[in-house]
C-alpha cells in the first residue's frame, strides 16, 4: 500500500492506505477527525468540504493521495484553542446549526467564500451554497450568520 | 424573563461541539476490533429468490461471515413489527405481512435486504457482495398508489387481495351526502400527495456491540427513540430480555420522523455481533438511503366541500388511497388514518365530515410518518379545497376562510372528527400575516410583475395540527401498541448543580439547551450547573422519545412533574432545617424560605442536607434529592395559524420562484424564540421541497428513479428567500406549561400556502388542477397546455 504525507491542522502526518482510499474516509477513518462528514456518494452535500492548501474541496471527490505534501484544515483545526473561528462564532450566534450534521461543511465552505468575497451579497450567499445541502435550518440563519461573519472578518 | 429563562433566545449549549467537530454521531464510534457489515439489497421490485450461493463471498479477501434469509429462519428470528392495528370500516383488522429482516423467499421492493457480508473493512464487505449469486424469478409488480387496487393489479401480498391493507371510514357518508343535497355550491379537487423521501443530512447507522463476558448487547444506532428501538428489537426480533440490550442513540443528524422506525439493520448488526463474536457497524451510502428510509406522504384523493349561499361550509367528503409500500412500517397504519382523517375539519366550523382511507401495498419502499405526518396531507386536502371553494363562490380567499372559522371564544371547540380542540385564535393569525405580507396591496405587484412578463400568485394555507402525541387510552382505543407518556428524572447533585434525564431525544432541535432553560427557571440553578442527558437506554428511564412535536408537550411537563416532587421534598427538608411549618415554606429563585421571615436555605444546602443527613428528619424523609416522573397527556395540543406564500412564475421555463413567505403560528407558550423561529425555517424548507422541488418516482417496471441527488430535487438556498416568521400564541390549557409544539408547523402549513399561489397565478390562465411538486416542467406544460386549449 502507497504511503501518503500531508499536513492536517498544522500537524504531519502519513500513512499507509489503499490507492482507492478517499480523503474523507482517511480523515475519518485513519486520523479519527470524525467532523468532517460524508452525507452522500454523489459529491453534492457538501458536508465533507475541508481546506486543501486554503481552497474549499469536498473531501469525497478526492483521493488522499491527490493530497499528498498538500496542507489540509479541517473543521477542528478552526478554532484557536478555546477561541472560536468568527464563522463558527457567528454559526453559533445566528442559530445557523441545528443537528450539525452539514454544519462543518457549511463552515467550511463558507469562509472560503468570505476569502474570495469580502462582501458577499445575500443572493451571492445563496448561490455559493449551491454545493451544501441542510434539511434542517432552511439556510434562513445560514445566510445571515456568513453575512455577520463577513462583516467580522472584514473589522 | 431572566436572560437565560423561559422566553430566551438562548444560544445554543450544544452548538460548541457542533462547531468544532466533535458531535459524536453513530458513524463517529469506531470501536476496537471492530467489522464493517455490507447489506446486498434486491435490485428487482419483486422477485422470488430462488437460489442464493455465497461461498465466493464468504472465501472473498477479508470476508468474516455471510448471511442470509436462511439463517434468520434457523436462528428463529421473528420480523420487525408494526406498532399499530388499525380496524377497518367492518371491523377486520387490517393485513399485517410478515417484515422479514432478511428476506429467504420473496424481494418486495427495490432495496429488500437480501443478505449481509460481514468483512474486514467497509470496502471488502461490499465488494464479497459483489460475489454472491441471487437466482431472481422475476414476479409482476405494483408500484402505483392510484392503480394498486385496480383490478389486474400484481400483489404485493397474497394475503391481501386488492393490494389493500385496510379500508377504513370516519364520520356517517349518508348525513354527509344529505348536507350535500342542500348544497348551494360544491367545491371538488383531486389531488396527488406526493411521495417524499425524508433525506436527513446524516444518513442511517448502526452499529452492533456483544459482551461474551456479560452476554450483554449493545446497539448504537441513529434513533429518536432508543427505548422504543431495544422494546421492538428486543422482545419481537431477536427475543432477548431487555435488560441485556443497550440502545444509544447520540448526536443523530437530522431525522424528520425517518428515525422513529425500527429498521432491519438495526437487529442484522446487533444479531451479527454476536455470531462473528465482534462489533458489527453498518452505515448506509445515501443510495441505500432512497431505498431503505421509509418514504412519507403518497396519497391520492378526491374531495368534496359543500357550502351554502353564504359561503359557509355545510359538509366534507373525502376519498383517499394510500400507500403504504411493501412492508407495514412501525407506525405507518396511523399515518393516513389517525394523524389525518382527525384533522380535516381543519380550522373551521365544517359540521360534517366523512372520510374513507384505502391503504395499499405496492412493491415500493414502506412509507411511514415523515415531518407532519398525515396532518400535512390533511391540511393540503383542506387548504386547498377551501381555496377551490372561494373560487366557485366568487368569496376572496381570505373572505371564507374568516367566515368559516372556529371563532376564538369557541373554545375548546369539538370537532365533528373526534378531536376536541382546546385554544386558538385564526382570526387574529390570518389577520397578522395578511398584513405582514401586504395582501392587500397584491395586485399592484401582480401587474408589476406581468409588466416583466412573470405571472405573480399569492395563496393562504390557515392550518390546524394536533400534536404532543399523545394520550395512552385515546391512542391505544384505536389501535395503538404502545403508550405515549413521556418520561425525566431531575437529579439534584450534593453541592446543588442538576442533571436532567429525559426519554425525549433531541437531533437537532436543541433540548440541551430548551429544557435546560425550562429547569433553570423552575428550579432557580444557573444553565452552566445544568445537564440534559438523553439517548442511552442505560442512563434514562424508559421513555417513549421525539417526534409529532411532542418533547416539550409531553417530556417537558414530565420535567414540570418531577420538579415539583423535588420542590415538595425540598419543602420538608427546609422546614425541618429552619424549624417551621412545612406549610409556611415558600420556594423561589433556588431558594426556601419561611415566608415573611428572613429565614432561608438556598437549594444547594437543602441537597447538601439530603446527601448528608446529619440533621434530617430521617424518620419521615429518605435522603437523597432526585425525582422522577412519568407523563401522560391528557389531550392532544393544537398548534396553528397562517402561512402566507407568494410565488413569481416564468412563463418560458415554468420555473417558480418563492418570493415571499410569511408564517404566523400560534405554537403556545414559546421556551426559546431563536428555536422556535429555526424550526419553522427548516419545516418551510421542507414544505417548499414538496411543492415545488421534491417528489419520489418509481417508473413502470417498478425501479426507483429518483435514487440520488442527481434525480431528486433537495431545497437548497437559492430556492429560498428570507422568510419573515412570527408567533401569535394561545397557550394550551392542559399541560402544565401551556406548550402546543413547533417541529413541525412549517412542514404542515406551508405546502398548500405555496400550491394555492402557484394557482393563483396560473388562474387566469385557465389551469385548474397541478399536482406537487410544481416543477418547471410540470408548470410550462400548464401553461403551454391552456394556451394551446384557448386556441
Ligand atoms: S459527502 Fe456529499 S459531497 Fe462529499
Ligand atoms: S443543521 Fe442539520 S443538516 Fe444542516
Amino acid at each position: 500500500m502507497p504511503a501518503v504525507s500531508m499536513t492536517v491542522n498544522g500537524k504531519k502526518v502519513s500513512a499507509d492506505v489503499e490507492p482507492r482510499t478517499l480523503l474523507v474516509h482517511y480523515l475519518r477513518e485513519h486520523l479519527g477527525l470524525t467532523g468532517t462528514h460524508v452525507g452522500c456518494d454523489t459529491s453534492q452535500c457538501g458536508a465533507c468540504v475541508v481546506h486543501i492548501n486554503g481552497e474549499s474541496v469536498k473531501s469525497c471527490t478526492v483521493l488522499a493521495a491527490q493530497a499528498e505534501g498538500a496542507k489540509v484544515t479541517t473543521i477542528e483545526g478552526l478554532a484557536d484553542g478555546d477561541k472560536l473561528h468568527p464563522m463558527q462564532e457567528a454559526f453559533r450566534e445566528h442559530h445557523a446549526l441545528q443537528c450539525g450534521f452539514c454544519t462543518p461543511g457549511m463552515v467550511m465552505s463558507a469562509i472560503d467564500l468570505v476569502k474570495k468575497n469580502k462582501n458577499p451579497s445575500e443572493k451571492e450567499i445563496r448561490e455559493w451554497l449551491s454545493g451544501n445541502l441542510c434539511r434542517c435550518t432552511g439556510y434562513h440563519n445560514i445566510v445571515k450568520a456568513i453575512a455577520a461573519a463577513a462583516q467580522t472578518m472584514r473589522g | 424573563m431572566s436572560a437565560t429563562g423561559i422566553g430566551a433566545p438562548v444560544r445554543r449549549i450544544e452548538d460548541y461541539r457542533f462547531l468544532t467537530g466533535r458531535g459524536t454521531y453513530t458513524d463517529d464510534l469506531n470501536q476496537p476490533n471492530q467489522a464493517h457489515a455490507y447489506i446486498l439489497r434486491s435490485p428487482h421490485p419483486h422477485a422470488r429468490i430462488k437460489g442464493i450461493k455465497t461461498a465466493k463471498a464468504a472465501k472473498a479477501k477479508g470476508v468474516i461471515a455471510v448471511l442470509t434469509g436462511a439463517d434468520v429462519v434457523k436462528d428463529d428470528l421473528g420480523g420487525l413489527p408494526c406498532g399499530w392495528q388499525v380496524t377497518d370500516r367492518h371491523g377486520k383488522p387490517m393485513v399485517e405481512p410478515p417484515h422479514p429482516i432478511l428476506v429467504s423467499d420473496i424481494a418486495r421492493h427495490v432495496g429488500d435486504q437480501v443478505a449481509v457480508v460481514i468483512a474486514e473493512t467497509h470496502q471488502q464487505a461490499r465488494d464479497a457482495a459483489e460475489l454472491i449469486e441471487v437466482d431472481y424469478q422475476v414476479l409482476p409488480s405494483a408500484t402505483s398508489t392510484a392503480a394498486a387496487a385496480k383490478k389486474g393489479a400484481a400483489l404485493v401480498w397474497d394475503q391481501a387481495p386488492n393490494n389493500l391493507c385496510y379500508d377504513w371510514i370516519l364520520g356517517d357518508e349518508q348525513a354527509a351526502n344529505a348536507a350535500f343535497a342542500k348544497a348551494k355550491h360544491v367545491a371538488k379537487v383531486d389531488i396527488v400527495n406526493n411521495r417524499l423521501i425524508p433525506n436527513a443530512m446524516e444518513p442511517r447507522a448502526a452499529v452492533g456491540v456483544y459482551d461474551a463476558a456479560k452476554d450483554h448487547y449493545t446497539l448504537h444506532t441513529t434513533s429518536q427513540n432508543p427505548h422504543v428501538i431495544r422494546l421492538l428489537m428486543a422482545a419481537y426480533v431477536l427475543k432477548l430480555p431487555e435488560h441485556k440490550v443497550r440502545v444509544n442513540a447520540p448526536d443523530v443528524g437530522g431525522a424528520f420522523g425517518s428515525k422513529i422506525f425500527h429498521y432491519a439493520e438495526e437487529a442484522i448488526v446487533t444479531w451479527a455481533a454476536k455470531k462473528v463474536r465482534r462489533p458489527v457497524r453498518w452505515t448506509a451510502e445515501r443510495s441505500e438511503s432512497f431505498m431503505s428510509d421509509a418514504h412519507g406522504r403518497d396519497h391520492v384523493t378526491h374531495a368534496e366541500l359543500a357550502i351554502d349561499a353564504n359561503g359557509k361550509f355545510l359538509a366534507m367528503k373525502v376519498y383517499t388511497i394510500a400507500n403504504m409500500g411493501a412492508y407495514l412500517s412501525t407506525f405507518a397504519p396511523c399515518v393516513p388514518t389517525y394523524l389525518y382523517a382527525l384533522l380535516l375539519a381543519g380550522t373551521y366550523t365544517t359540521p360534517t365530515i366523512f372520510c374513507e382511507v384505502k391503504a395499499v401495498f405496492t412493491n415500493t419502499v414502506p412509507v411511514d410518518a415523515y415531518r407532519g405526518a398525515g396532518r400535512p396531507e390533511a391540511t393540503y386536502v383542506v387548504e386547498r379545497i377551501v381555496d377551490e371553494a372561494a373560487k366557485v363562490t366568487g368569496i376572496d380567499a381570505a373572505e371564507i376562510r374568516r367566515r368559516n372559522f372556529i371563532p376564538r371564544d369557541a373554545f375548546p371547540y369539538q370537532t365533528p372528527v373526534v378531536v376536541q380542540y382546546d385554544s386558538g385564535d385564526y382570526q387574529s393569525t390570518l389577520d397578522m400575516a395578511l398584513k405582514q405580507s401586504d395582501y392587500a396591496g397584491f395586485e399592484k405587484r401582480r401587474a408589476e410583475s406581468a409588466k416583466k412578463g412573470k405571472l405573480r400568485g399569492i395563496g393562504l394555507s390557515t392550518y390546524i395540527e394536533a400534536c404532543g402525541i399523545a394520550p395512552s387510552a385515546v391512542v391505544g382505543s384505536v389501535g395503538a401498541r404502545a403508550g405515549l407518556y413521556e418520561s425525566a428524572l431531575i437529579r439534584v447533585h450534593p453541592t446543588g448543580s442538576v442533571t436532567v434525564l429525559t426519554g425525549s431525544h433531541s437531533h437537532g432541535q436543541g433540548h440541551e439547551t430548551t429544557f435546560a432553560q425550562l429547569v433553570s427557571e423552575r428550579m432557580g440553578v444557573e444553565l452552566k450547573n445544568i445537564e440534559v442527558v438523553h439517548g442511552d437506554t442505560d442512563k434514562i428511564p424508559f421513555g417513549m422519545g421525539t417526534y409529532g412535536s411532542r418533547s416539550l408537550a409531553v417530556g417537558g411537563s414530565a420535567m414540570v412533574k418531577a420538579m415539583d416532587k423535588i420542590i415538595a421534598k425540598g419543602k420538608k427538608i427546609a422546614a425541618h432545617l429552619l424549624e417551621a411549618a412545612e406549610a409556611d415554606i415558600e420556594f423561589k429563585d433556588g431558594t426556601f424560605s419561611v415566608a415573611g421571615t428572613d429565614k432561608k436555605k438556598a437549594l444547594a444546602e437543602i441537597a447538601g442536607a439530603a446527601y448528608v443527613p446529619h440533621n434530617y428528619p430521617i424518620n419521615e424523609l429518605e435522603p437523597g434529592l432526585e425525582e422522577q416522573a412519568f407523563y401522560d397527556p391528557s389531550n392532544f395540543t393544537f398548534p396553528g395559524g397562517c402561512h402566507v406564500a407568494e410565488i413569481e412564475i416564468d412563463r418560458d421555463t415554468g420555473v417558480v420562484q418563492l418570493v415571499n413567505f410569511v408564517a404566523v403560528d400560534d405554537v403556545g407558550r414559546v421556551i426559546n424564540p431563536m428555536i422556535v423561529e429555526g424550526q419553522v425555517h427548516g419545516g418551510v424548507a421542507q414544505g417548499l421541497g414538496q411543492a415545488l422541488l421534491e417528489g419520489c418516482v418509481y417508473d413502470a417496471d417498478g425501479q426507483l428513479i429518483t435514487g440520488s441527488y442527481m434525480d431528486y430535487t433537495m431545497p437548497r438556498a437559492d430556492h429560498l428567500p428570507t422568510l419573515k416568521v412570527s408567533t401569535h400564541n394561545t397557550l394550551c390549557t392542559h399541560n402544565p406549561l401551556g406548550v402546543k409544539g413547533v417541529g413541525e408547523v412549517g412542514a404542515i402549513g406551508s405546502p398548500a400556502a405555496i400550491m394555492n399561489a402557484v394557482h393563483n397565478a396560473l388562474a387566469p390562465l385557465g389551469v385548474r388542477e397541478i399536482q406537487m411538486p410544481a416543477t418547471p416542467e410540470r408548470v410550462w406544460r400548464a401553461i403551454h397546455g391552456a394556451r394551446r386549449a384557448a386556441e
